[in-house]
């Protein structure tokens, strides 16, 4: 808005907008400082701050535990592989409802959308004895293909979106030259869509990061992902606080990175392309 | 203008899609619907028949059932209501030209980032904790007794970590809507001696309020499948106290090992879930168009 504000106002609301926004950030604010603080430390009441005494021990103590590398891993390979399985699944799809759509597109993309609302435990028993009795249980094989399944829809949203935009003119002339359906798809769409798909790509990788349902529920430890890790954190190993607080500040840092790049891409990928 | 051909490779590539999503759709529901009419725990499975309809009498009849009813309904409306209302004055502040925007809304999205166990674990244990949280230093250094917050207002506590989570999601829809606002209509009303609050409800508001139904409609799909918040904090107790129908069924199943009576409550969930899924997708559907 390009109201002119005087410096008195702007001040203000300067000094009003910082506040809430540190009282929003203040969690992660101070897990973060409880990860540098002794155990001792972290637990004193009253709370200490500039008096406490700091150490990175916590974290690599943490690291050095028998399995969180396994943890973390598990969770790189799990949201990696389920986000890629499933671009290579979209693609093809939204490719062809975005360019070639046909009388049915609409209702497909509509029943798409609406698998996401079946409540993950409305299916959770036959996932839990199907995946016993295939094998996957306690696998990162399992986990990609649930985790793949779950955001599917939301890939293949997210994907249809940005097609939409490119326009149909380049597609017909690149027919009209003669090329392949192939070598449309690989030299002449792929380029002007690879902005959409890296965005699709990294708001999936930070859902499936964060997912806590699936990830709980079908592993034990074998191919257990962070989020299975700190979710049952607190139960074995007492009340470590500064543990706890490197271990989820290790576990969140990746996803805040990629997540503070991708603001735009996230409000338009979860509101199926209805705001922007 | 597109050939046959094309047409053909257009369903041939869409066809993987379709089957993967319909046989994640209509396999693990059908198993969900036999399973519900049978007699069937993994710790005694020689004990097994049909049971009728006698699983989902047990489930309905448990008196978890509408603690679990209401208490979803609670989490979802909460959230609703808390993230709406605080997102709109939050989008409404940020979008006044301050100092240092970019950092701010870095701060503000940050908590959407954060995985459900982290944020739960961290607000439970750094916060609400009775001996060694925040919450009940900042108690004693006021002169009151520590609340116990997970002990005596589960479900509020519960409500709590969700709408920190959520919070963001809302503000940035809603900012994001603001922006598209036109700032020559406010500054006319601005001249005509308009208050801020008529400007806000007769101009902005009504400028909002399709981002607020979307904001709506999506969170609503998200908050009816709330479990690892649940899980890691309160595990649904004390009792059944913060026991929603996610974390009812999720109890039956993995840990009573109880097939039989937690697909009936699965089916339940599911009816559920449609019933509000096709006022969702009448919402959503009318927004697609435009």
């Amino acid at each position: 808005m390009a109201r002119a504000t005087s410096t008195r106002r702007k001040a203000l609301t300067t000094l009003a907008a910082w506040t809430v926004a540190l009282v929003i950030f203040f969690p992660v604010l101070w897990m973060i400082l409880t990860s540098f603080k002794t155990e001792v430390s972290a637990v004193a009441s009253p709370p200490e701050l500039l008096g406490a005494s700091w150490t990175v021990e916590n974290y690599a103590e943490v690291w050095q535990r028998s399995d969180y590398p396994r943890f973390f891993w598990n969770s790189v390979v799990i949201s990696i592989g389920s986000t890629l399985l499933g671009l290579a699944i979209a693609i093809p799809a939204a490719w062809s409802m975005a360019f070639v759509p046909g009388r049915k597109t609409k209702d497909l993309l509509m029943w798409m959308l609406s698998t996401k609302m079946m409540p993950a435990v409305g299916v959770l028993i036959p996932m839990y004895l199907l995946f016993q009795r295939l094998g996957l249980f306690d696998t990162k094989i399992g986990l990609v293909l649930a985790l793949m399944l779950m955001n599917l829809p939301i890939i293949v949203w997210m994907l249809y979106t940005y097609f939409k935009e490119i326009p149909g003119e380049i597609l017909e002339a690149a027919r009209m030259d003669g090329a392949a359906l192939w070598n449309e798809i690989l030299y002449v769409l792929t380029p002007m869509a690879l902005p959409g798909i890296a965005s699709t790509l990294l708001l999936n990788v930070i859902l499936a990061w964060n997912e806590a349902f699936w990830t709980i529920t079908l592993t034990t430890t074998k191919a257990a992902p962070l989020s299975a890790f700190i979710a049952s954190f607190s139960a074995p190993q007492g009340l470590f606080y500064a543990k706890l607080s490197a271990a989820s500040t290790m576990a969140i840092a990746p996803i805040l990175i990629l997540g503070w790049f991708s603001q735009k891409q996230l409000v338009r990928g979860l509101t199926f392309g209805a705001v922007k | 203008m597109s050939t046959h051909s094309s047409r053909i490779a257009a369903r041939v590539m869409v066809a993987p899609s379709v089957a993967l999503l319909l046989i994640w759709m209509i396999v693990p529901l059908f198993m969900t619907l036999y399973y519900s009419f049978r007699v069937y725990r993994l710790l005694s499975p020689e004990r097994n028949g049909w049971a009728g309809i006698r699983n989902y009498r047990w489930f309905v009849e448990s008196p978890d059932f509408w603690l679990a009813m209401g208490n979803t309904l609670a989490l979802v409306g909460g959230v609703l209501v808390i993230t709406v209302v605080l997102g709109t004055l939050i989008a409404l502040l940020i979008d006044q030209p301050v100092w240092g925007q970019g950092v701010l809304r870095i701060l503000v999205i940050a908590p959407f980032f954060v995985m459900p166990p982290v944020a739960a674990s961290i607000l439970e244990n750094l916060f609400m904790h009775p001996q060694n949280g925040l919450f009940a230093a900042v108690s004693i250094g006021l002169g009151y007794e520590p609340i116990l917050y997970l002990q005596d207002y589960p479900m509020w506590s519960v409500i709590a970590i969700v709408s920190w989570e959520w919070l963001p999601f809302a503000t940035l829809i809603l900012l994001t809507a603001l922006q598209s606002l036109s700032s020559e209509q406010l500054e006319a009303a601005e001249m005509d001696g308009a208050s801020a609050f008529s400007r806000f409800r007769y101009i902005i508001l009504p400028h909002m309020m399709r981002s607020i139904t979307v904001v709506i409609l999506i969170q609503t799909i998200f908050l009816l499948g709330i479990f690892g918040e649940i899980y890691t904090t309160t595990q649904g107790g004390p009792g059944s106290a913060s026991t929603t129908l996610p974390y009812m069924i999720f109890k039956q199943a993995i840990v009573a090992k109880d097939i039989g009576h937690a697909a009936a409550g699965g089916i339940i969930a599911v009816i559920l879930a449609n019933i509000v899924a096709f006022f969702l997708m009448r919402g959503i559907g009318k927004h697609l168009d435009t």
